[in-house]
C-alpha cells in the first residue's frame, strides 16, 4: 500500500508547479497560443515539403484525432477500447454519405465539408454513446470483448447493408478542390494538410483543455480507484460514458478526415487491425499523455513507410515482396506493442519525461 | 536445550522501498514453542512471510537446520520441512476438505506415509472426517483452523509457522489449539514459531517469548519470565 | 419442421466448436484472470501447422495431431516468454499484450503463407445423412460432437480426478497458499495455458473446414462468438461455457437459416450487448458481481 505512495513527493511537487503555471496564464489561452504556434509551423513546413510528404503529414493529423481521443479514454479514464477503428469507420462513412448527398444535389461548395465533418462527429458521438452506456457497466475484459466485437462486426455491416454502403467496394468521397483564391497551381495535398491540421488542432485544444479541467481529474480519479472515486461522490458510470463519448468524437473526426484525404472509404481500411494500430500507437506513445498520442500518430504513418523502403532494399520475388509489405509493419507493430508493454509501460513520452526529470535533477537545485 | 532449528541474523525486509523489519535476530531451539508477540504493525506477519520466503530479505540471513534458506523458492520450503499456516489460515474455500488435505501431501514421494499422515489428521480432528466432502467455505472458524493445521501436519513438518492462530476464534477453540500445539511438541518433537496478538494464550503454551515493536526485536526471554515478571510485562507488554 | 430440425442439429454442431473455444477462454480466465484475446490467432497458427504437415505427409490425421501439439506448445511458450513478464497489476496490460500477439502472429502467418484463403479439407463427408426425406447430420458433424465430447470429458477428468488437476485448481484459487503447500504455481499456470491453447487449436481444426478456409483472420469471428458464449456462461464456469457455446451455435444457425448468413455478425453483437446489459455475470450468475 504505502509502497506505491513512496515516490509521491516529486510528483506532488510537479503537480503544484503545474497548478502554479496554470494560474499565471489561463489554460485555454495557453493552449490556444501553442495551437497557433503549431499552426504557423505547419504552414511554413507545408511550403517546404513535397506533395507526398504533405499528404503524409495530413494523414498524421487525421490519425492524431483518433489517438488523442483514445488516449483520453484508455490512458486517462482506464477503459480499453478495441472499437475505435469501427468508430473511425462510422465517421468516414458519414462523411462519404453526406458529401455524396450534397454533391448529388449540386451543392459543391467547399464549405459543405464543414457540415459533413460536424455530421460525422455527431453520428459517431451517438454511436459512441450507445457503446459507452453499455460499456460503462463493464470492466476489464468484458469491455475489451464488447469493443472487439464492435470492431469485428461493424466493417462486416457494410456488406450486410451493401445497398447503402456498397459492400467491399466502398463509397467515393467527393471533395471540393482548394479555393480558387489560392491560385490555379496550388497543390491539392497542401490544401489537404491545411484542412486536416486545422481540424486536428481545434480538436486537440478542446481535448487538452478537457484534460486540465474538472473532467480530467474525474477521469483520473475513476481510473486510479473506482471504489474510492465512488466513495468520493463521483458518478463513475457517467464519467466513463463521458470519456467514451469524448474519445468517440475524436475517432469520428479522425475517420472523417481520413476519408476526406483518401477521397474514398472501404471497409477494408477499418478492420480490427486499425483498432489494434490505434491502441498500439497510444500505448507506444505513452498511455495517458496527449503528447504520446502525437508520437503514436507519427508512428502509424512512418512505420509502414519505413518497412516499405526496407523491403525495397532487398531484391525479392514479387510474391514475397507483396507478402512482406503487407505484413511486416503489422509484425513490427505487434512486437513493439509487446516489448513496450513489458519493458517500458510508460511509452515514448514516459521515457522522455523520465529523462528530462533526471536531467533536471542533475542541475543544481538552486533555482527555486 | 538442543541446537537451534531456525535462526535469523540481522534480518531486514519490507514491501518495495518501505522497510518493515530492521535487523531482526532470533533463535528457535529444536522441539520448542516460540511465540512472537507485539502490537499491530510490529512486523510479526512480515517476519513470518520473510522466513518462509514469500518476501525476500534485503539483508541478513536465515538458517534452517544448518542450511541457508535464502534463495529457496517458497514452493520448495515445505519439502525442507517448514510448514507455514498463513494469516486467515488459507483454507481454499473452493476446494473440499478432502482436497485441501490432499493438497498438503501432494508433494510427498512416500505415498504410504502420506496416506498414514492423512489418517492421523482425520483421527486428530474428528469433525474434518465427518465433513470430508464439504467445501472449505462451508466450514466454521474452528473447523477451518483444524483444516489448516491438519493440512500443515500431513506434510510432517519439522517447523510449523503459525500466523495468528487465535484470530477470530472462540476462547475454548483457542485453548484447544494451544493444547494441541503443546501435545505435538511433546509427542512428536515438533518445533513451532507462532505469531500472536493474544499474548496470554500464546505465553501460556510457549517456551520462549519474543517481543517485537516497530520492526525490531526488543526482548527475547523464556516465556515463564514474561508471564511471571510483572515489571517485565509492564515494560514490554503493557499489562 | 424438417428445416428446423436440420438447423437445430447444424447449430449444435457449430455450437460444439464454440463451446470448445469458449472452454479454452474460460480455462485461462480461471487460471490467471486473463481473457486471452490472442486465442484466435494462436489457434489459427496451429491450424497452419496442420496444413503444412498434411501437405508434406498427405495425412490429415498427422496434421491434426501436429495442430494439437503445436497448440499445446504455443500456449506454454506464450505464457513463459510473454505473459509471465507482464506486470499484472493493471488488468489492461495483459489484454494489450495479447492484442500485440494477435498482430504479431497474424502478420507472421501472412508472411509465411500469404493472405489468401487456403483450402481446408474435412476428413470426412460434410453431406448430411438423410433419414427418410429429412436431412440430419453429416458424418463430419458426428466427428465434431465426438471430439468435443471426448475433450470435454478428458478436461473434467483431469481437473476433478487427478493430482495435477487439483494442483491447477488450487494454484488458480489461492496462488500464495498453494506455493506454501509446495505447488509450483507458475508451472501450473503454464500448463493451464498449454491446455487451453491446445483446446483452442482443436476448435480451429474443427471449424475451419466448415468456413471459407484457412486465413490468418479465419478465427476472428469465431473468437467473438466464443467470447459471447463464454460471457453467456459467466466466464468463470466451464459448464456455462459449454451451454453458452451450444446456445450461440443454435442462435447463429437459426439466424443464418431463416434470415440470411449476412446477419450473423450483427446477431452476435446484439446477443453480446444484450447479455452484457441485462446479465453481465452470465446466465448462471448466482451472486451479483463484486463491486469492491
Amino acid at each position: 500500500m504505502s509502497a506505491t505512495r513512496a515516490p509521491a513527493p516529486p510528483y506532488r511537487q510537479r503537480a503544484v508547479d503545474l497548478v502554479r503555471t496554470g494560474r499565471s496564464v489561463p489554460t485555454l489561452l495557453r493552449h490556444l497560443a501553442v495551437a497557433v504556434a503549431v499552426a504557423l509551423v505547419v504552414l511554413l513546413v507545408s511550403y517546404q515539403l513535397d506533395s507526398y510528404r504533405n499528404f503524409q503529414l495530413a494523414t498524421v493529423a487525421a490519425y492524431l484525432c483518433a489517438t488523442a481521443g483514445l488516449t483520453i479514454l484508455t490512458g486517462l479514464c482506464g477503459q480499453l477500447s478495441l472499437g475505435h477503428g469501427a468508430l473511425m469507420a462510422t465517421g468516414a462513412y458519414t462523411v462519404a454519405l453526406c458529401q455524396t448527398a450534397f454533391f448529388d444535389r449540386g451543392v459543391t461548395s467547399g464549405a459543405v465539408l464543414l457540415l459533413s465533418l460536424v455530421a460525422a462527429v455527431a453520428v459517431t458521438v451517438t454511436v459512441g454513446l450507445v457503446v459507452g452506456v453499455a460499456a460503462a457497466r463493464l470492466r476489464g475484459p468484458y469491455l475489451a470483448g464488447l469493443t472487439l466485437a464492435v470492431a469485428v462486426v461493424v466493417p462486416a455491416l457494410t456488406v450486410t447493408f451493401d445497398g447503402i454502403f456498397n459492400g467491399e467496394q466502398g463509397l467515393p468521397v467527393p471533395v471540393a478542390p482548394a479555393p480558387a483564391g489560392l491560385g490555379l497551381y496550388f497543390p491539392h495535398e497542401r490544401w489537404q494538410l491545411w484542412m486536416a491540421a486545422g481540424a486536428t488542432l481545434l480538436c486537440l485544444v478542446v481535448l487538452a483543455n478537457l484534460v486540465r479541467s474538472r473532467y480530467g481529474r474525474l477521469f483520473r480519479a475513476v481510473r486510479d480507484d473506482e471504489v474510492a472515486a465512488r466513495l468520493a461522490g463521483i458518478h463513475v458510470a457517467r464519467t466513463q460514458v463521458i470519456a467514451f463519448v469524448v474519445s468517440a468524437a475524436g475517432a469520428g473526426l479522425g475517420g472523417a478526415l481520413l476519408a476526406v484525404l483518401a477521397q474514398s472509404v472501404s471497409p477494408g481500411a477499418f478492420g480490427l487491425n486499425l483498432s489494434l494500430f490505434l491502441l498500439m500507437a497510444v500505448v507506444i506513445g505513452g498511455l495517458g499523455r496527449l503528447a504520446g498520442a502525437v508520437w503514436g500518430a507519427f508512428l502509424l504513418v512512418v512505420l509502414p513507410d519505413l518497412t516499405h523502403s526496407l523491403t525495397n532494399l532487398f531484391t525479392l520475388s514479387p510474391a514475397t515482396a507483396q507478402r512482406l509489405e503487407g505484413n511486416l509493419p503489422l509484425a513490427i507493430f505487434g512486437a513493439t506493442l509487446i516489448v513496450v508493454m513489458i519493458a517500458a509501460p510508460g511509452g515514448v513520452q514516459g521515457q522522455l519525461s523520465r529523462l528530462t526529470r533526471a536531467l533536471r535533477a542533475l542541475r543544481p537545485a538552486g533555482r527555486s | 536445550m538442543t541446537a537451534d532449528l531456525l535462526t535469523a541474523e540481522a534480518l531486514a525486509s519490507g514491501y518495495g522501498p518501505v522497510p518493515v523489519l530492521h535487523g531482526v535476530d532470533l533463535r528457535v531451539p529444536t522441539g520448542t514453542i516460540t511465540a512472537v508477540i507485539g502490537a499491530n504493525g510490529a512486523g510479526k506477519t512480515t517476519l513470518l512471510r520473510t522466513l518462509s520466503g514469500m518476501l525476500r530479505p534485503s539483508a541478513g540471513r536465515i538458517m534452517f537446520d544448518g542450511q541457508d534458506l535464502r534463495g529457496t523458492p517458497v514452493e520448495q520450503l515445505v519439502r525442507r520441512g517448514v510448514a507455514h499456516v498463513p494469516e486467515g489460515r488459507g483454507v481454499i474455500g473452493e476446494l473440499t476438505v478432502a482436497e485441501n488435505l490432499r493438497l498438503g501431501a501432494l508433494w510427498r514421494r512416500d505415498r504410504r506415509d502420506a496416506a498414514r499422515a492423512l489418517d492421523e489428521v482425520y483421527q486428530l480432528f474428528e469433525p474434518l472426517a465427518r465433513r470430508r466432502r464439504h467445501l472449505g467455505h462451508q466450514l466454521s472458524g474452528g473447523e477451518r483452523q483444524m483444516l489448516a493445521l491438519g493440512r500443515a501436519l500431513v506434510a510432517r513438518p519439522r517447523l510449523l509457522l503459525l500466523d495468528e492462530p487465535s484470530l477470530g476464534l472462540a476462547p475454548r477453540v483457542v485453548a484447544q489449539t494451544m493444547a494441541l500445539l503443546r501435545r505435538l511438541r511433546d509427542d512428536t518433537g515438533l518445533t513451532v514459531l507462532l505469531v500472536e496478538q493474544n499474548v496470554r494464550s500464546a505465553l501460556a503454551v510457549a517456551d520462549q517469548g519474543i517481543v517485537m515493536s516497530l520492526g525490531r526485536v526488543v526482548l527475547a526471554a523464556p516465556a515463564e519470565r514474561l508471564r511471571d515478571d510483572t515489571d517485565l510485562r509492564h515494560a514490554y507488554l503493557g499489562f | 419442421m424438417d428445416r428446423f430440425l436440420f438447423l437445430t442439429l447444424d447449430g449444435l454442431s457449430r455450437g460444439a466448436v464454440y463451446a470448445a473455444f469458449a472452454l479454452a477462454l474460460v480455462l485461462i480466465w480461471r487460471a490467471g484472470r486473463i481473457v486471452n484475446f490472442a486465442q484466435g490467432a494462436m489457434a489459427v497458427a496451429a491450424a497452419y501447422v496442420a496444413y503444412s504437415v498434411t501437405a508434406a505427409t498427405g495425412s490429415y490425421w498427422l496434421g491434426f495431431a501436429a495442430a494439437l501439439l503445436a497448440g499445446l506448445l504455443l500456449g506454454a511458450i506464450v505464457d513463459i516468454a510473454v505473459m509471465r513478464l507482464v506486470d499484472h497489476r493493471s488488468p489492461l496490460n495483459p489484454v494489450i499484450v495479447a492484442l500485440g500477439l494477435v498482430l504479431l502472429i497474424q502478420a507472421l502467418l501472412g508472411m509465411v503463407y500469404g493472405n489468401e484463403y487456403l483450402p481446408a479439407q474435412a476428413p470426412m463427408s460434410r453431406t448430411a445423412l438423410t433419414v427418410g426425406d429429412t436431412a440430419l447430420l453429416s458424418p463430419y458433424d458426428l466427428f465434431v460432437f465426438a471430439t468435443v465430447g471426448v475433450v470435454g470429458a478428458a478436461l473434467v477428468w483431469i481437473f476433478t480426478r487427478t493430482a495435477i488437476g487439483l494442483r491447477m485448481r488450487a494454484a488458480a484459487f489461492a496462488p500464495e497458499v498453494s506455493r506454501l503447500l509446495g505447488v509450483n504455481v507458475g508451472g501450473m499456470l503454464t500448463l493451464g495455458w498449454a491446455l487451453a491453447s491446445g483446446v483452442g487449436a482443436l476448435a480451429a481444426m474443427l471449424v475451419i473446414p466448415t468456413e471459407l478456409g484457412l486465413h490468418p483472420h479465419a478465427m476472428d469471428m469465431v473468437f467473438v462468438s466464443a467470447f459471447t458464449a463464454a460471457v453467456l456462461g459467466g466466464l468463470d464456469s466451464p459448464p456455462g461455457a459449454v451451454v453458452g457455446g451450444l446456445g450461440v451455435g443454435l442462435l447463429l444457425s437459426y439466424v443464418s437459416g431463416y434470415a440470411g448468413g449476412d446477419l450473423i455478425p450483427l446477431a452476435v453483437l446484439a446477443l453480446l450487448l444484450t447479455v452484457l446489459l441485462l446479465r453481465p455475470g452470465g446466465l448462471f450468475a448466482t451472486v451479483t458481481a463484486r463491486r469492491v
